[in-house]
C-alpha cells in the first residue's frame, strides 16, 4: 500500500467499517445499570484526592492540612501532567498516604478534604469565544483544567493535542465504543448530553487543527446513534459523522478502533497521530466542553456502579475523591453474596482490596462480582500450545509463545516476537484452557524489558564515557608529544639560526675569505 | 462502614474451558468412529482400549509421583486416556496384551514426562508408543483381522479377551484362520509382484474406495473431526492439508499410471489417515502454531506418507510422517510467525 493510499483511507475513517483480527464476542451485562438516569451523589462527608492519577509521578500538593479550599481550586500540580482540583470547598484535613486504585499498587499520597457545605466555586476563567479563540490557549486551557483521557488511560489532553497539532491530524476520532462488559457510563453519557460531547469534539477539532470529526458507538446503543446525530445538526457540525461499529471486544481500544474505522494498522512503536488521527474519549471531550466555554476543571465523571454485588445497579455523575462505598451504599449497599470489587470491566480491570478507595480521573466503573460470576481459583495447568490465545489475539501475537519466551528469559525473542505490541486487553488469558496467567505474564515480561533497556542504556552511557576519557587522554598524550616535538624543532632550528648569525657575524668579521667554503663548513655543522 | 475483598487478576470471568474439557471433546470425537470399528471388526478394539488406557494411567500416576507433581489435576485431564485410545486405535485388535504395555512405557515415561510432561513432549507420545512396537514386534502388529462380513470366524467378546491374553486363538487354523492381510498392505505386496491396481481390487477387501469396512469406519472418524473442528478444538489447517495434499499429490501418478498407483481417494481412506488428519497431526503440543505453520506441517505429513506408501517399507506410513513433522515443527514455526499488528 502506497503512502497515499494509506492517507486516502485515514480521510475516509469511518465510511465503511473493518475487522481486527481476534476479539471475543462477550455478554455486555450493560442494561442492568442503564435503567435510572444518572444523578449527583448527596456530598459525601470526606473526600480523597489522589495526587497520582496516572502512569508516572504524582503531582506537589499545593496545600497543607488546615487550608480552607474553594470548590475546583487548584490543589495539586506536576508539570507534564494534568492538574489536579478541589471537587469541594472546604478545608483540608490531611495530606498524606491512602489506599488509591492505581496500577502501582495499595498506598498513595492524597489530599483529604472536608466539605464545608458551601459549595463554593473558585472564580471561573472561560475561553470568551472559543470559535475565535487561539488553538494554544484552548490546549492551554484544557492543561489548566486537568483534564486527561477519562476512558482509563489518563493520558493528559492537552498533551496529546498539543503532539496532534505539531503533526498535522486530519481525523478526530471520538471512541464512545466502550466494549467492556459491564461498564456503562459512556453510553449514559452520551445519552444524556449529546450535546456537550457534540461542542467539546468542535473545540478539540479547532484545538487539533483537524478536518473532520468521526463519533464511533456500538450498534448495541439503541437511542445514542439518534440522540448525537441529532445533536449535531448544525453548520459548522457538517464534519462530524456518527459512526456504528460491531461490538466486539476490545473493539473500543484505540489502535482496534482505528482499524475497525480505516482498515489501516497504527505502525508498531507508533501512534494513531502517524496515520493523521487523535483518539479521544466522548467523557474527554465533554469535559473540554465545560473547561473551556464554563472555565469548570475536572472534578467530576460519570461513574457505573454495577455487578451483580450491588443491590441497585446504576450510574453517578460523582465527584472525584468520593469513596467507592458512599456510592455502593447509595445503591442499596452489596447483595450477600460479593466477593470481589473491581475497578474497570471484568477483563482489564484491576482488583481493589477496600472500598474506601477514591474515585479519580480514571474510574470508570465499579464493578462488584458474586462468587458466581468469578472463577473458583483455577490450578494452572502447563499450555498445551492449543492456539486459541494466538486465534483472540487482537494484536496478532502468539502469546503461548511469548510466555515460554518470558518464563525461559529470552528476552531477544520475547522482542522479536512482539512483546510490546500487547495491549494487554486479557483475550488470551480468558480463553486459556490451560489457564495461564497470561497478562500478568506479560506485564511482568514488560516491566524486564523496561528494566533491561534502561540498563543497557545506562551501561551504554558508562561505556561512553570511559570512551570518551580514554580517547580525550589518548588526544592529550599525542597533543602533547607533538608539542614536545616542535619544540625540540624549534629549538634545533633556534641554534641552527644562532648558528647562521653567528657565521654571519664571522663572515662579516673576516672578509675577504672565500664565503662559499664558509657556508659549507656551517652546513655540515647542521648535519651533525 | 468500610469493607475489604480479596483481589485476585483479571479477567474477572470464569474461564470459558479446561484442558480436561479440550481432551473430553476429542474422546468423545472418536466415539462414533470406535463403534464403528466395533462393529467391522469386532469388539477387540474395546479391550485394546480398556488395556492401553489402564497401562497409560499406571504409567501416568507413577511418573507424577516420580516427578513430585500433583495426581489429581493431571490424572484428571484425560491426556494419558486419549494418548491410550489413539494408540488402541492403530493396533491391530487382537494384538497381545504385553504390546499396549511397552507401548504405553514408551508414549508415557519416554515421550512425554521424561521431555517435561504435559504440554511439553516433541513427539506424538501415542505415535512414538505404536512406532516403537511396530518396529519390535512386526509379526504381532501385523495380524489384522478381516470385517466381519468376510470372517469366516469371528471372534466374540470372550474369545477376543481369550486370544488376547493367551497368545492362542480359540479356534481350528489358529492365527492364519483368523487373519488377513489388510488392503494396503494385498495393495502394496500385489503392486511389487507385477499385478496391476483394478485387477487386486477385485478382491473382497476392497470396498468403493478403500477397504471393505475401514472405510466407514475412516467415515465415522471424519464426522467426529468435523465435530471438533465445529466446537473449534481443531482448526482446519491440517485435515485440509493431510486429505488434500494426499489427494493431490497422488492425482498425477494416478493419471499417468493407474495400473500400478491407486486412485486418490483410495489412499484417503485407506489405514489411518482420516484418523491422522483429524485426530493426531492435529495434536497441538507437537505440531505447528501458526495457520501458515500447520498447512505446512499437514502437507509434510501427506507427503512423507505417501513416499511410504508408494517407496517405503511399510504400507501405511501416517505414523512415521507424524512423528517425522513433529522435528520439523519448531523449524516451521521459526519461520512461519505471523506478522503482528502494525508490523
Amino acid at each position: 500500500m502506497t503512502q497515499a493510499n494509506r492517507d486516502e483511507l485515514a480521510r475516509e475513517a469511518g465510511k465503511h467499517t473493518h475487522h481486527f483480527h481476534g476479539g471475543l464476542r462477550l455478554r455486555h451485562n450493560k442494561k442492568i445499570s442503564c435503567q435510572d438516569s444518572v444523578e449527583r451523589p448527596p456530598l459525601p462527608d470526606l473526600l480523597i484526592v489522589p495526587l497520582l492519577q496516572h502512569a508516572g509521578d504524582s503531582a506537589e500538593p499545593y496545600v497543607n492540612a488546615g487550608d480552607h479550599v474553594l470548590k475546583g481550586q487548584q490543589i495539586g500540580h506536576c508539570q507534564p501532567c494534568a492538574a489536579i482540583h478541589s471537587p469541594v470547598s472546604g478545608y483540608v484535613e490531611a495530606v498524606e498516604n491512602h489506599p488509591i486504585s492505581h496500577h502501582s499498587g495499595q498506598q498513595g499520597p492524597c489530599v483529604l478534604i472536608r466539605p464545608d457545605g458551601d459549595e463554593r466555586w473558585v472564580e471561573l476563567k472561560p475561553v470568551l469565544d472559543w470559535k475565535t479563540a487561539d488553538p494554544e490557549q484552548l490546549i492551554g486551557q484544557m492543561q489548566n483544567c486537568g483534564i486527561a483521557g477519562l476512558g482509563g488511560a489518563v493520558f493528559p489532553t492537552h498533551a496529546k493535542a498539543r503532539d496532534g497539532r505539531d503533526r498535522k491530524i486530519h481525523t478526530l476520532i471520538l471512541n464512545g465504543s466502550e466494549c467492556e462488559p459491564y461498564i456503562s457510563c459512556d453510553e449514559m453519557l452520551m445519552r444524556e448530553q449529546p450535546d456537550k460531547i457534540v461542542l467539546g469534539s468542535r473545540i478539540l477539532r479547532r484545538a487539533l487543527g483537524a478536518e473532520r470529526v468521526v463519533i464511533a458507538i456500538e450498534d448495541q446503543m439503541g437511542a445514542v446513534r439518534e440522540a448525537l446525530t441529532h445533536a449535531a445538526e448544525c453548520a459548522e457540525c457538517k464534519s462530524i459523522s456518527v459512526v456504528k461499529v460491531t461490538k466486539i471486544y476490545p473493539e473500543g481500544g484505540e489502535r482496534q478502533l482505528i482499524q475497525v474505522l480505516t482498515g489501516l494498522e497504527v505502525p508498531a512503536g507508533g501512534r494513531p497521530s502517524d496515520l493523521g488521527m487523535v483518539c479521544q474519549n466522548v467523557a474527554t471531550a465533554a469535559a473540554v466542553a465545560d473547561a473551556v466555554v464554563e472555565g469548570k476543571p475536572l472534578i467530576e465523571r460519570y461513574i457505573t456502579v454495577t455487578g451483580n454485588g450491588i443491590s441497585h445497579p446504576r450510574n453517578f455523575q460523582a465527584l472525584i475523591g468520593t469513596s467507592f462505598s458512599h456510592l455502593v451504599d447509595i445503591c442499596g449497599g452489596y447483595t450477600d453474596d460479593v466477593a470481589r470489587l473491581v475497578v474497570g470491566g471484568p477483563m482489564m480491570g484491576y482488583p481493589v482490596a477496600s472500598d474506601a478507595t477514591p474515585v479519580v480521573k480514571a474510574s470508570n466503573c465499579i464493578l462488584a462480582l458474586t462468587q458466581q460470576d468469578i472463577a473458583e481459583p483455577q490450578v494452572e495447568m502447563p499450555c498445551i500450545r492449543c492456539g486459541e490465545c494466538a486465534r483472540v489475539c487482537p494484536a496478532t501475537l502468539l502469546p503461548q509463545q511469548l510466555n515460554l519466551q518470558i518464563r525461559n528469559g529470552l528476552w531477544e525473542q520475547v522482542e522479536e516476537y512482539g512483546l510490546s505490541a500487547c495491549i494487554e486487553c486479557g483475550c488470551c488469558d480468558f480463553v486459556c484452557p490451560s489457564h495461564i496467567p497470561l497478562v500478568e505474564w506479560f506485564r511482568y515480561g514488560k516491566g524486564q524489558l523496561r528494566k533491561r533497556a534502561s540498563e543497557t542504556g545506562a551501561t551504554g552511557r558508562a561505556r561512553q564515557r570511559f570512551e570518551n576519557r580514554e580517547a580525550r587522554l589518548l588526544r592529550e598524550k599525542q597533543e602533547r608529544a607533538e608539542k614536545m616535538a616542535q619544540r625540540k624543532r624549534m629549538l634545533k632550528d633556534k641554534a641552527k639560526q644562532q648558528d647562521r648569525i653567528r657565521a654571519s657575524i664571522e663572515r662579516a668579521g673576516n672578509k675577504g675569505r672565500d664565503i662559499p667554503e664558509a657556508e659549507k663548513t656551517n652546513g655540515k655543522s647542521d648535519d651533525t | 462502614m468500610t469493607r475489604n475483598f480479596q483481589t485476585s487478576g483479571a479477567p474477572h470471568m470464569p474461564p470459558q474451558t479446561t484442558v480436561a474439557t479440550v481432551m473430553l471433546q476429542v474422546l468423545l470425537a472418536l466415539v462414533p468412529g470406535v463403534l464403528a470399528y466395533t462393529w467391522f471388526f469386532g469388539p477387540g478394539i474395546l479391550i485394546q482400549i480398556m488395556l492401553a488406557t489402564v497401562f497409560a494411567l499406571i504409567f501416568e500416576s507413577l511418573m507424577l509421583r516420580l516427578r513430585g507433581r500433583p495426581l489429581k489435576p493431571f490424572i484428571n485431564d484425560y491426556s494419558a486416556v486419549l494418548t491410550a485410545v489413539l494408540f488402541a486405535l492403530c493396533i491391530p485388535p487382537l494384538a497381545p496384551w504385553w504390546i499396549s504395555c511397552i507401548a504405553m512405557l514408551f508414549a508415557i515415561v519416554f515421550a512425554k514426562h521424561l521431555y517435561g510432561g504435559l504440554g511439553q513432549n516433541v513427539f506424538n507420545p501415542a505415535m512414538v508408543g505404536y512406532v516403537v512396537v511396530l518396529i519390535s514386534f512386526p509379526q504381532a502388529m501385523t495380524a489384522w483381522l478381516p470385517p466381519l462380513a468376510l470372517a469366516e470366524h469371528g471372534l466374540g467378546l470372550l474369545d477376543s479377551l481369550f486370544t488376547i491374553f493367551s497368545g492362542r486363538v480359540p479356534v481350528e487354523g489358529g492365527w492364519d484362520a483368523i487373519t488377513l492381510a489388510t488392503p494396503l498392505d494385498t495393495l502394496k505386496t500385489g503392486v511389487e509382484s507385477g499385478r496391476m491396481v483394478p485387477e487386486i481390487r477385485n478382491s473382497p477387501i476392497f470396498g468403493d474406495y478403500g477397504g471393505l469396512g475401514w472405510e466407514w469406519v475412516a467415515n465415522w472418524f471424519a464426522l467426529g473431526g468435523l465435530f471438533l473442528l465445529y466446537k473449534r478444538v481443531i482448526s482446519w489447517q491440517v485435515p485440509l492439508a493431510v486429505i488434500g495434499g494426499v489427494i493431490l499429490l497422488s492425482l498425477p501418478f494416478w493419471l499417468a499410471d493407474p495400473d500400478s498407483n491407486p486412485f486418490p481417494l483410495q489412499h484417503v481412506f485407506s489405514g489411518a489417515l482420516v484418523l491422522a488428519a483429524f485426530f493426531i497431526a492435529t495434536d497441538p503440543v507437537s505440531g505447528c502454531v501458526s495457520n501458515k505453520g500447520r498447512l505446512i506441517f499437514g502437507a509434510g505429513v501427506a507427503i512423507i506418507t505417501l513416499v511410504i506408501r508408494r517407496w517405503g517399507g511399510y504400507p501405511d506410513g501416517v505414523a512415521f510422517a507424524v512423528l517425522l513433522m513433529n522435528m520439523a515443527a519448531p523449524l516451521i514455526d521459526r519461520y512461519t510467525r505471523p506478522r503482528m499488528y502494525g508490523e
